[in-house]
């Protein structure tokens, strides 16, 4: 029964947004549509684990969703006997059931309106997760970690920014798309990195955005099939979320990439990764993509037997074609890393070095730590780690940093081995500034 | 159809009430230029005197309370409002294209706010 339910529920999350994209078109307002659907999901989840599923789920989810819209819609009609009220009323009347194309491309609609560059990010992925996951308001509060009531308010002033700024309905035209579609993916990798930077003390639903940014990577690859980035995204993400098994211990602590379990790495997953991979690099050979670069380089760990075993020459050079795609100082670092298993570490430390900017960035500062020990500058490598210790960070890092630490303490180690989980290349936007509104995280009142 | 400010932020607070150099010449013509383009969707709009002429109000302890004028603008800041237009668009990524146009967009920030219409609020 449970695991019917389960489907159930995955089922009504799928088509449930799907419908969703249409009614917020139809009527106009995001705050009815989204209502509409609520209500039209909680019924199906009801009487179909009664009835059983219908032959076509979405078209009951789709009238449900609009008698219950229209219901509203007339409620408000005749309160204030609003002429948008009665024009989206007449059209929810009159409206054909939507064919797939319709639904493809209200569903770019919705994900490039959540994804309005004139939204914070943090609007983003709240609007992204209620309206294209199908998560409750409480269900998103509690995968990014703030009080459902905070999460109420931020999606009401989204919602309301949308509908008072005028933020349009509506896919980018292909002038605009190449940027646009950047700031979806860049919106989908911060949301998957906030899911998969969470220990195992974390809510399941928070753990489960990694679930739910591969989803909207999928959603995005299945609506622009012909662009690389969105192939490279969902191959990325599948890719780095193949080791999440291995990438905690039962305490929760991190287990860096080198002496990971390998065994424990979900194979199928990689399987997708790859495929996805290899037809992103045929549509970007012209024109290399820095999500399919990306792939390529977790593709290398992935693939590789044992760590001993990587070919860092093959991720030296695709980081060197990244660095030309995204010359950015956290994308240098990451490079040097890697270099570092190449060329040893004291090559790695001179380009590190050179790096302007991160001196207070904690992959930065501890990757700095664990080369100098690496390197047997050991008063050097105390130094450091104590600098990255005195940074903000999770506790899990912070535990690994000091048993790094330790480690180093007695005088003859040379094989400390650097994290090579890459730094998020969009650090700087993430998290964002929350200051503009209380971030309860339940532990006070 | 909404109407959008789009209101010009500038560092250095300029006078473009003196063409004195060429550099100013040149954007006076380029915003001549703009105000052709946007003609069709400009509602209004006016460059400002320097922060130098301004003055700020408020009135000490609320309505009917003591009248307090100080020099200059609110708060010492690095960019200052030099001037606005009023454009009348479908959507913001329409007031936005526009925005982009103005000539201090591409030196200093052009911020697009949306326009309280009272009329419909009230209807």
């Amino acid at each position: 029964m449970a695991s019917e339910y389960a489907a159930l529920d995955r089922l009504v999350r799928v088509e449930g947004p799907r419908v969703l994209a249409t009614l917020v078109r139809t009527t106009g307002s995001w705050q009815l549509a989204e209502d509409a659907v609520q209500d039209a999901v909680v019924r199906a989840l009801e009487v179909w684990s009664r009835d059983g599923v219908p032959p076509e789920p979405r078209a009951w989810l789709t009238l449900t969703a609009r008698r219950r819209a229209i219901d509203l819609l007339r409620r408000e009609a005749a309160r204030g006997g609003k002429e948008a009220a009665a024009a989206a009323l007449a059209e929810l009347l009159d409206a054909p059931l939507p064919d797939q194309s319709v639904v493809r491309d209200d569903l770019l609609r919705l994900l490039f309106t959540c994804c309005h560059p004139a939204l914070p990010l943090e609007a983003q992925t709240a609007l992204a997760l209620r309206t294209l996951c199908g998560l409750t308001t409480g269900e998103v509060a509690r995968a990014l970690v703030v009080s459902e009531a905070t999460m109420a308010k931020r999606l009401t002033r989204a919602r309301r920014k949308i509908t008072i700024a005028g933020i349009p309905y509506r896919a980018p035209e292909a002038r605009d798309l190449p940027d646009r579609l950047r700031g979806v993916m860049v919106t989908i990798y911060l949301l998957f990195n906030e899911g998969y930077h969470t220990s195992t003390g974390d809510d399941p639903l928070r753990r489960a955005l990694t679930d739910q940014a591969v989803r909207l990577a999928e959603m995005l690859r299945d609506l622009l099939p012909d662009r690389p980035g969105p192939l490279g995204l969902a191959a990325l993400l599948h890719l780095i979320d193949a080791r999440r098994p291995a990438r905690l211990t039962v305490d929760g602590d991190l287990v860096r990439l080198a002496d990971q379990d390998r065994s424990q790495w979900n194979r199928a997953e990689i399987e997708t990764g790859l495929r996805l991979l290899g037809t992103a690099l045929r549509r970007s050979a012209e024109q290399p993509d820095p999500y399919v670069v990306q792939a390529a380089i977790a593709a290398c760990h992935d693939l590789a037997p044992t760590w001993a075993q990587t070919n860092w020459a093959a991720i030296v050079s695709w980081y060197d074609v990244l660095l030309r795609l995204e010359p950015t100082p956290v994308v240098r670092l990451n490079g040097a890393v890697a270099l570092a298993e190449l060329r040893g570490p004291d090559a790695a430390l001179v380009e590190l070095e050179t790096i302007d900017g991160l001196t207070d960035y904690l992959p930065w500062v501890a990757a700095r730590a664990q080369l100098l020990a690496r390197a047997g500058r050991n008063r050097e490598a105390q130094e450091a780690y104590a600098a990255a210790l005195s940074l903000p960070s999770n506790d899990a890092t912070r535990r690994e940093l000091a048993r790094q630490l330790a480690e180093l303490m007695p005088p003859v180690h040379t094989n400390v081995a650097v994290d090579h989980e890459p730094a998020c290349i969009h650090a700087e936007r993430w998290p964002p500034d929350r200051s503009g509104e209380s971030a309860n995280h339940g532990t006070s009142a | 159809m909404t109407q959008y400010a789009a209101l010009i932020y500038e560092q250095g607070d300029p006078d473009w009430s003196t063409l004195d150099t060429p550099e100013k010449q040149q954007t006076m013509a380029e915003y001549g230029a703009f105000g052709a383009t946007v003609a069709a969707v400009m509602r209004g709009g006016a460059a400002l005197y320097p922060t130098t002429t301004a003055t700020t109000v408020s009135v000490r302890g609320g309505k009917g309370g003591e009248v307090v004028t100080t020099d200059g603008p609110f708060a010492e800041t690095k960019e200052v409002l030099t001037g606005f237009y009023l454009f009348e668009c479908a959507d913001l990524d329409e007031a936005v294209s526009w925005a982009a146009q103005i000539p201090a967009a591409w030196t200093g920030r052009v911020e697009v706010r949306p326009v309280i219409d009272f009329g419909a609020l009230a209807g």
